[in-house]
């Protein structure tokens, strides 16, 4: 066979993951105590196929971890463990290493070998502290004394189309040539004549003779993945006690040299067709696997495929059927056009603009994954801390179908994950604490997602002891944020849990209390055009709401014009926009124009000059100053007039040109002509290039609204 | 392919006229070629870089060809033509760019060989971006490297910025 391994390797680290997810879920799944079939078996089918998989890119450490950790599950499915803590534990502690030792092998990179072998001891360790009966099992597999001899007749006969499943029969033979002596005869009564013949059809049944130490289960275990696609018959004659005292010589007659017996009424020109049959079978196969790599857009850097369901496709393939149907009505319309057709023009023409819309939706709607992706690996995370931080708590998802855009997704996992730290670490309390003031032991964290008026949001509530609003107040004023007579209402105090620095955490943890990030949270949902909000009630319990747009390929965008040029500018950082009152404008060193809004010192920043733009509205009083915010920013930006405001879908422009400061993307507006869409944060610094000015500029900084 | 068959390929160049002189490119490169459009400004670019257009959904840069050699320029019009150009950057990412000549004049089969190392002064462009030249029919052409002249100075990609 001549297939190239790592095109399929990329796929194989894919599913060894996914696996590896399927693994953890069930395992925290599993009730103490009981014991649940279904979710054992998921566990072991999981671990099965990693070793599989790891055994074709011979990745032998690998393959004997998973080994050990197959055979112990094997056994738990026998039920000869109880499940308890310490095996889901256990078991979740193998996972891990597993997840290790491939990410080291798909990166190519050194792992911790020591890791490994503890659990690997670990897992030996729990093996052995199982009946005398399972100790003979671990025995046979793991030291290989030699047992009885037995020869196995196996009558292999696959349903036609199994090579189309990915199964090859040599890898099964191969495997059980692993077992022992292996004689196969293959039979070709059932190839049909060549016209008749399909080239991705298996037309051999095979009889196989083993002469093995195995024992039935190890034979069909072989078989398990195709046990479904074929006519299986396993039948054994033990060999004679002699068999047991095989010399060393006689092992070496014995070597293992499978061959295919052709049944002798074969003559030789059959041989030919063999042969032929064979090359189609491999071109079959290679068509398969090629197949197999090809949906899967992009297999090597799996962050940048995306698997999607196939409804969601054919939904696709549908509305482009529709498109076309409608696009060859408005042709047959324009063939011969007369005024009369007028309506018929109209109907086709908001049909297109149906069909364009649906289909628009439908194609954004592939990059929207559930949020599910992102939850599920909390059950983990909590699992663990609340073990480490000697906490209880019950964890509840809702909403977790709730769609949002793959790279928002990927970008909100990380502040997901230390949001739900901080609220184990310093929200929920102590299961002695939460008696005394009369809740429940175990603390609730709630995860929640749903989608409202075009945003996505995201909450993350729990019943703990909410923020100690003294601890913040004292730690501001000792950060010199604030003065000690100054009042704030809690909303302002909530505030300073943002800043950089900030922590009330006395010691610092291995979980939380580093006073870095609440900040970085915060800046990640803004750069994803999102904002966070905090409610909290002493006694009862935090509330973090992340509001996110459903995407970043469409914003809403306020288009305002200079000169004779359009640009769009995100509405979400727009604050307000005003006429100038040219008394309220003040000139700070000459170069720098400021204008006093209520309380707030807000720089100038002429578009035009910036961007150094013809025949525009030169003063001031001719203009709009629209007040917008950028990291953190206010900053005004004089303009000659608003348009309209619209959606906009982003187009990039370094795909074809190149990064432009001050403007983060452009888009094309109904007239097909370009607007550059604006980035506060770039105009800044571009504003600061210009004028060439200290960074220690006065900017208007934001006061808690 | 050994390098006596190599030697006799010709390709296929599209020529077109700046000011006097005749300029050729790899007709391979060249995606299409259009009439002018109102193109929106990108600020603090050079001059040459006119601005960007949409091109059936794609923002593609347009470089004005005679201010980028610093020839005179020349009011855009009707007949100002733009060809479109798919160009291959250091970081190998292609890219589509529109180049505004004067003219297009006219496709020639150019021998490789037949294809002479520029003189390296006396010319107002800097010859890193001539491939070379040759006569065609009697008239000299100059050779251009399409890649070189459109990831230079102030097209070039900076590495780390450039994320799709």
């Amino acid at each position: 066979m001549t297939i190239d391994l790592t095109q399929v390797r990329g796929l194989f680290f894919e599913e060894s993951f996914e696996n590896l997810d399927i693994m953890e879920s069930s395992l925290l799944d599993l009730e103490i105590g009981t014991f649940n079939e279904e979710l054992v078996n998921n566990i072991f089918r999981a671990a099965h196929s990693i070793k599989g998989g790891a055994g074709i890119f011979q990745l032998d450490d690998i393959v004997a971890f998973a080994h050990n950790a197959e055979t112990f599950l094997d056994e738990v499915r026998d039920r000869k463990h109880s499940i308890d803590q310490a095996l889901i534990d256990l078991l979740l502690r193998a996972g891990d290493i597993l997840r290790m030792m491939l990410s080291a092998s798909k990166d190519e990179i050194e792992y911790d070998t020591h890791l490994a072998e503890t659990c690997q001891t670990e897992l030996q360790q729990a093996l052995a502290e199982t009946t005398e009966f399972v100790e003979e099992i671990i025995a046979e597999e793991i030291i290989a004394v030699p047992a009885v001899l037995r020869e196995w007749h196996i009558e292999f006969k696959p349903d036609l189309p199994i090579l189309k499943t990915g199964n090859d029969p040599i890898n099964l033979f191969r495997e059980l040539e692993e077992l022992g002596e292996l004689t196969v005869i293959a039979n070709i009564d059932a190839i049909p004549d060549f016209a008749d013949l399909d080239p991705q059809s298996c037309y051999l049944s095979w009889e196989l003779i083993l002469r093995s130490e195995a024992n039935d289960t190890d034979i069909e275990e072989i078989f398990e993945w195709v046990i479904d696609e074929c006519e299986l018959n396993i039948t054994v004659n033990n060999l004679e006690d002699t068999e047991l005292s095989i010399s060393e010589q006689s092992i070496e007659e014995l070597e293992i040299t499978p061959e295919i017996i052709v049944p002798k009424e074969v003559i030789p020109q059959n041989i030919e067709t063999i042969k032929s049959i064979n090359n189609k079978v491999i071109e079959a196969h290679e068509e398969i696997s090629e197949d197999i790599v090809n949906k899967h857009i992009n297999t090597q850097g799996n962050t940048n495929s995306i698997r999607v369901g196939i409804d969601k496709i054919d939904n696709l393939i549908n509305m482009v059927g529709e498109l076309v149907i409608t696009q060859s009505m408005l042709d047959q319309i324009g063939e011969n056009f007369d005024n009369s057709d007028i309506m018929q023009l109209r109907d086709g023409l908001s049909q297109l603009e149906r069909n364009t819309r649906e289909l628009q939706e439908n194609v954004m709607r592939i990059r929207m994954l559930p949020i599910s992706f992102s939850f599920n690996r909390f059950p983990r995370l909590v699992h663990d801390l609340s073990t480490q931080l000697g906490k209880k708590v019950e964890l509840i998802l809702s909403g977790e179908s709730t769609e949002l855009d793959k790279t928002v997704l990927e970008k909100m996992s990380d502040p997901l994950v230390h949001l739900v730290r901080n609220s184990l670490d310093h929200g929920i309390e102590l299961p002695e604490q939460r008696k005394q003031v009369g809740k429940p032991e175990v603390g609730q964290l709630h995860l929640n997602a749903f989608h409202q008026s075009g945003n996505i949001v995201i909450q993350i509530s729990d019943d703990g002891a909410g923020f100690d609003t003294e601890k913040i107040r004292a730690k501001a004023i000792q950060k010199g944020w604030i003065t000690p007579d100054e009042n704030l209402v809690d909303e302002q105090l909530y505030e300073f849990i943002f800043q950089p620095g900030f922590s009330t955490s006395e010691e610092v943890s291995d979980v939380s209390g580093r006073g870095v990030g609440m900040d970085v949270v915060r800046r990640n949902i803004r750069d994803l055009g999102g904002s966070i909000e905090v409610k909290s009630e002493a006694g009862k319990g935090s509330k973090f709401s992340i509001r996110l747009p459903l995407t970043l390929a469409i914003l809403d965008g306020q288009l305002v014009r200079v000169g004779e040029e359009i640009f769009v500018l995100p509405l979400l950082s727009i604050m307000e926009s005003l006429r100038i009152q040219t008394k309220l404008v003040n000139s700070f060193t000459g170069t720098l124009e400021i204008y006093k809004l209520r309380d707030d010192y807000i720089p100038i920043f002429r578009l035009y000059k910036l961007f150094n733009i013809k025949n525009t509205a030169t003063k001031l009083e001719q203009g709009l100053l629209v007040i917008a915010e950028g990291d953190g920013q206010k900053i005004g930006l004089f303009v000659d007039e608003l348009l309209s405001q619209q959606q906009i879908v982003i187009k990039s422009l370094e795909n074809n040109y190149k990064k432009v400061q001050g403007v983060s993307g452009a888009t094309i507006l109904g007239d097909g002509n370009v607007a550059l869409i604006l980035d506060i944060t770039g105009l800044i610094q571009l504003f600061r290039n210009q004028t060439k000015s200290p960074s220690y500029l006065p900017l208007g900084t934001i006061r808690y609204e | 392919m050994s390098s006596d068959i190599n030697s006799d390929i010709s390709n296929k160049y599209l020529t077109f006229v700046l000011a006097t002189e005749e300029y050729a490119i790899d007709i391979l490169r060249v995606q299409e070629i259009k009439g002018w459009c109102k193109v929106t400004q990108i600020p603090n670019t050079p001059s040459y870089v006119c601005g960007v257009i949409n091109l059936r959904g794609t923002i593609v840069p347009i470089v004005d060809l005679r201010l980028r050699f610093n020839l005179d320029y020349q009011e855009y019009g009707s007949m100002t033509v733009v060809v479109v150009v798919n160009v291959i950057s250091q970081n190998g990412k292609e890219r589509i760019m529109g180049v505004v000549v004067d003219g297009v004049s006219d496709v020639y089969d150019v021998i490789e060989t037949e294809i002479k190392p520029p003189p390296d002064f006396g010319s107002v462009i800097n010859t890193e971006f001539v491939k070379g030249l040759s006569t065609v029919s009697d008239k000299m052409v100059i050779v251009l490297d399409i890649d070189k002249l459109l990831n230079s100075n102030e097209l070039a990609i900076i590495d780390g910025l450039s994320q799709g």
